[in-house]
């Protein structure tokens, strides 16, 4: 791994692999003792850099940063200079100059990460840019699988709903197919991205064709708040057609678990009834969250 | 997850597979006589090669006196001082026994004992999983050239060395074979260099 987790594809299998055994490490190390804090990354600074609304991601780094002993500043772009008009680059190089070793950031835009990281000398960790990628979001969703299913090569792991500007389902398809598992994209034709035929996925419109030779099924947002168009003709249509109800969740193998990246409106892309089954493990990802983000971290900030 | 391994074919055997399991012996029976039967006892290997020496010790101990020990494994890495002098390790595995260390003698068993700094993360880990009453530490090669105030309750052999002198003890769950091995480093800027940093764990 080098010096900044931007993109899933920065992962070999050996080092995704790696990862993912380190956060399983961590989640044993820390379960049911009294002192959950580690003193590894004691004296480092990880600053956490969110020019988008996030709950679960930016608890999740931090959460994870602090039993790492590391310290740790929150920055949202509100109430900050950034609501005067100041650039991620001055941003950027006021955090530089704060010592920051590593900076985690999201940012609406695609490729924040990647210049962000030509700017600072610390390490920087992509937790979401844009429309384009959610490293460690896919780690998670892997090591979840993995936990679960006990393996990652061979699954077959169907992404379903909003691909289009989903940066889940991008770095999930490109962690997924390195690890071995074979990914179908199913959505409306609006909502799949052009150049689709490229990523290492197959693709399909009909999901109930799709959900009986599934092993995981992962359900992703509509992103309302980047559609300035109309995708498809009515949220009702949608849910029709690839919302995950009970009658559909039928259709997977016993085996199969629902996955959801979060968060999620209930009733449009997945049931309530779905997402509070055994099956979902929309709970787990979260708490596997914490664990992975420290591997990272320790990768990252824990040796020279 | 296994560290890069430099080939065991190079060095001096100070231990051949005989020399390690007499040894093995000596500490088993030490332990059972200064712990007066090693009762509320248990041995925490500290990875990699300490683990399958915590075994051993607890097998022989079964074998001379019908007493099981509990085991486990006590990683250091994430406790250790000197991280940031090199690429990020692999963790290795903690595993306490079901009755954990609160009130229990615990024996930390480790392969060489060389600066102490090791053993310090070791006592620093331990903290955070509970209150043993007392801890000792039990080592099959004291090396010498310590840089903390620490000294082991058990010691396999007392191994005279110089600093830049390497000892590699082999044990055959994970080398395929049981000795210690004394080697001369290997001329500045070769390959040797990451593994004298092991050592100096």
């Amino acid at each position: 791994m080098t010096r900044h987790l931007l993109s899933a594809a920065d992962l070999d299998a050996a080092e995704a692999t790696a990862l993912l055994d380190t956060a399983a490490e961590l989640a044993r190390l820390t379960a049911g003792r009294e002192v959950k804090k580690l003193p590894t990354l004691r004296g480092r600074t990880v600053v956490n850099l969110f020019y988008e609304d996030s709950t679960r991601t930016r608890i999740s780094f931090e959460a994870a940063a602090k039993r790492l002993s590391a310290d740790v500043i929150n920055f949202s772009a509100r109430g900050s200079s950034v609501a005067k008009g100041e650039g991620l680059k001055d941003t950027a190089l006021t955090l530089q100059a704060m010592g920051a070793d590593a900076v985690v950031v999201r940012h609406s835009a695609s490729g924040a990460a990647h210049r962000l990281a030509g700017w600072v000398d610390g390490s920087v960790i992509n937790a979401g840019d844009g429309t384009h990628e959610h490293p460690t979001q896919a780690l998670l969703d892997a090591y979840t699988m993995r936990a679960r299913l006990g393996r990652i090569a061979g699954l077959k792991v169907a992404i379903v709903g909003d691909v289009l500007h989903s940066r889940v389902a991008r770095s999930n398809v490109l962690l997924l197919h390195t690890l071995g598992a074979h990914v179908t994209l199913v959505a409306p034709p609006t909502l799949l991205p052009v150049g689709v035929d490229a990523w290492p996925a197959t693709t399909s419109y009909d999901l109930d064709a799709v959900l009986p030779d599934c092993d995981v099924v992962m359900m992703l947002r509509v992103q309302r708040e980047r559609m300035d168009d109309s995708f498809f003709p009515s949220t009702r249509e949608y849910t029709r057609r690839y919302g995950l109800d009970t009658a559909r969740a039928r259709r997977l193998p016993e085996h199969a678990i629902v996955m959801h990246p979060g968060p999620m409106i209930r009733g449009m892309e997945i049931a309530p009834e779905v997402a509070d089954s055994p099956r979902s493990t929309v709970t787990e990802q979260v708490a596997n969250g914490v664990s992975v983000r420290m591997a990272v971290l320790y990768r990252l900030l824990g040796g020279a | 997850m296994a560290y890069a391994e430099a080939a065991p074919s190079t060095g001096k055997t100070i231990l051949t597979d005989s020399d390690v399991h007499r040894v093995i012996d000596r500490i088993a029976h030490q332990i059972l006589e200064k712990t007066r039967g090693a009762a509320d006892t248990v041995l925490l290997g500290i990875p990699t090669r300490g683990v399958p020496l915590a075994h051993r010790i607890a097998e022989r101990i079964h074998a001379f006196e019908g007493i099981r020990v509990p085991v486990g494994s006590l990683d250091v890495t994430l406790y250790r001082d000197d991280l940031r002098s090199q690429a990020p390790r692999p963790l290795g595995p903690t595993q306490l026994p079901p009755g954990g260390v609160d009130g229990k003698r615990v024996i930390l068993v480790d392969d060489v004992l060389f600066r102490g700094r090791t053993v310090r993360a070791a006592l620093d880990a331990l903290r955070d999983l509970g209150r043993p009453a007392s801890v000792q530490l039990a080592v099959l090669v004291d090396r010498g050239h310590r840089e903390l105030p620490i000294r082991a309750d058990y010691v396999g052999k007392n191994l005279p060395t110089a600093v830049a002198e390497q000892v590699r003890v082999l044990v055959t769950e994970v080398d395929g074979v049981d000795a210690v091995v004394i080697s001369r480093p290997a001329p500045a800027g070769a390959a040797g260099g990451d593994r004298q940093r092991r050592e100096a764990r």
